[in-house]
């Protein structure tokens, strides 16, 4: 790690760590607005960096032409991360600030669960969990046989990982030797219901994905250079296996009374509670 | 692209539906671009070995993972691939059911769901294998065409028609080996339209899949009982295609008779379609009935559940009093 750490420009760190920081803010404004519908804070929040990592230093993209076809692809699995997927659109450029300010409109594009959007970089609608790793493996299979070398990201949180089709997809994922496809999870310890080792508890997330055949790597979920370094081995990876890159993370990272408080898994702000939100990540 | 004459057309109905989906599909291979045909470790019995052998590189075997196989179809759909996902109908339409609405139905790709021995097709495997509700389960997924053939001359048109139609497809096969021949040469299938194959002027008979046979046989039957039957077959369940229904209401009765549960199939399709309009005719609605059944081969489940043609006929005769 140490040494991506070197090689990686440090204004290009600082670009990613201040998209964070501006992704994060954009993410308690939208929830904010979002009014009484509220939104998955939990969730959008602890995957704030691996968000930006991914669109900010890693994915290749052109803003100008979200259906490039040699684009790397991205898939939100968790559907319900979109406060992270909506505003690292924004930070790139596919969606407009006025357009992030419509989220959760009635009759919206910016729902609380993604819409397919070519247009606007949503490659899939998902929500229902368990359901975006197949996806990824159709299209990491289809960028294979047609001689793409996109990668394919699919992120998904640990609470997801008790869906039975996820480890279908696993299986496939290491049968079909799909080097191109990297799998993120969203390792914030908890889900609906509370804490996840209690609600269904799943052993060694790492070793289990290692079992499946992934090449699996563990990061600290909110260091953005981590992240970096691992999403970069990930990608330099043409060993014949998928990866699996465990991010440590927290739910309701950043905002003190949000995090691992499973209160704001999916509620809504008052003024109080936005400004001081906000308050605390200007400090 | 798949020429229909006589020879193959014998072989295909000796093969029966399924069978004959794999034949076709050897012949589609080479002349739909970008074809996927994906199995849930079922190639041999879909008839899909030689498909397999001639094409390698178009062909997955996802394994036991029906789930999977469908969201993997999804995927391969998003970007630009036909992909033909085949499985028995139950598992299709029950296991993998949330990934076919998500990614059929809500995001319209470009899958052929293939929902291989329907109705009582697997005789002795029993109840967890019989096709008895993908019809319902179907419908109710706005987007995704129905397709529902008749025989196996028109499982190669509904597949060939489902590989050039731009958008979710499923396609559910009825019946066994040596399945009935309704078609004996080419003929113009569209999705979406009926087709009347006799016409009487008492009643009308609209029927899909398997039970198109034996409402064609039990109208020769009523002829002998001097009522006169039209028989529609009604390939397409979704669209469905209403004029012919309007054209039945001139008629005295209404009969509809499918493989398929009483609940949410055809029958339901046109009850719901008739229900909106005044000084229709009644519809009786020939199908099996909400239950599961007592195991047995094809033949004495068709005949437990009154879908033989005598029994249709007799069945007709009594409503018409």
């Amino acid at each position: 790690m140490g040494d991506w750490a070197k090689i990686m420009n440090e204004q290009a760190i600082d670009k990613i760590a201040s998209m964070a920081r501006h992704m994060r803010k954009n993410a308690l404004t939208m929830a904010f607005s979002a009014g009484n519908s509220g939104a998955h804070l939990g969730s959008g929040l602890s995957i704030i960096e691996i968000m930006a990592v991914l669109y900010g230093g890693i994915m290749r993209l052109d803003p100008m032409n979200p259906q490039w076809a040699d684009r790397d692809r991205f898939i939100l699995s968790k559907g319900h991360g979109t406060l992270g997927y909506y505003t690292a659109l924004a930070e790139v450029g596919i969606i407009t600030w006025d357009e992030l300010d419509t989220f959760e409109e009635d009759g919206g594009f910016l729902a609380g669960q993604p819409i397919m959007n070519m247009k606007k970089g949503i490659e899939f609608s998902s929500g229902s969990l368990g359901l975006g790793l197949s996806l990824g493996v159709g299209v990491a299979l289809a960028g294979r046989k047609q001689g793409k070398d996109y990668n394919v990201y699919v992120l998904v949180g640990d609470g997801e990982c008790n869906e039975g089709s996820v480890w279908e997809a696993a299986m496939s994922a290491s049968h079909f030797k799909l080097d191109n496809l990297i799998v993120v999870i969203d390792y914030n310890k908890m889900q609906g219901d509370g804490a996840s080792h209690i609600v269904l508890d799943m052993g060694n997330l790492a070793s289990k994905w290692e079992s499946f055949g992934f090449k699996t790597l563990t990061v600290a979920g909110h260091n953005v250079i981590e992240i970096y370094s691992a999403l970069k081995r990930a990608t330099g990876n043409k060993g014949g296996k998928p990866v699996a890159i465990i991010a440590n993370t927290v739910k309701g990272k950043g905002v003190s009374f949000m995090e691992n408080n499973n209160a704001w898994h999916h509620n809504r702000l008052s003024r109080a509670q936005y400004e001081a939100a906000l308050a605390e990540l200007t400090e | 692209m798949i020429s229909i004459e006589g020879m193959k057309t014998r072989v295909w109905s000796k093969l029966g539906q399924r069978g004959t989906f794999g034949a076709v599909m050897l012949e589609l291979g080479g002349h739909v671009e970008k074809l996927m045909v994906l199995t849930g470790d079922l190639s041999t019995t879909s008839g899909l070995d030689r498909f397999r052998r001639a094409y390698s590189e178009k062909f997955l075997n996802i394994g036991i993972a029906e789930q999977n196989m469908v969201g993997i179809a999804g995927g391969l759909a998003k970007e630009g691939y036909v992909v033909f996902a085949t499985t028995f109908a139950t598992f299709a339409t029950m296991r993998s059911l949330e990934q076919v609405s998500v990614h059929m139905g809500y995001m319209k790709l470009n899958v052929k769901l293939v929902g291989l021995a329907s109705g009582f097709a697997m005789g002795q495997f029993g109840n967890t294998h019989y096709g008895i509700g993908d019809i319902a389960r179907m419908r109710a997924i706005p987007n995704v065409v129905l397709l529902s053939p008749a025989d196996c001359v028109e499982v190669a048109k509904a597949t060939e028609a489902a590989a050039l139609y731009h958008g979710p497809v499923y396609l559910r096969l009825t019946g066994v080996m040596n399945n009935p021949m309704i078609y004996r040469e080419d003929y113009h299938f569209e999705i979406g339209k009926a087709i009347t194959l006799r016409q009487g002027s008492d009643i009308v008979i609209i029927a899909t899949g398997s039970m198109v046979y034996q409402a064609l046989e039990a109208a020769r039957l009523l002829d002998g009982r001097s009522i006169s039957a039209s028989v529609v077959n009604m390939h397409t369940i979704k669209p469905l295609d209403t004029s012919v229904i309007d054209d039945a209401c001139n008629k005295k009765l209404i009969v509809t008779v499918e493989e398929h549960n009483i609940i949410g199939g055809l029958g339901s399709a046109v009850s719901e379609y008739k229900t909106g309009m005044e000084n229709v005719p009644r519809q009786v609605v020939i199908g099996i009935p909400d239950r599961f059944q007592k195991v047995g081969d094809y033949e004495y489940l068709l005949e437990q559940n009154g879908l033989t043609a005598s029994q249709i006929a007799e069945r007709i005769v009594n409503e018409l009093g």
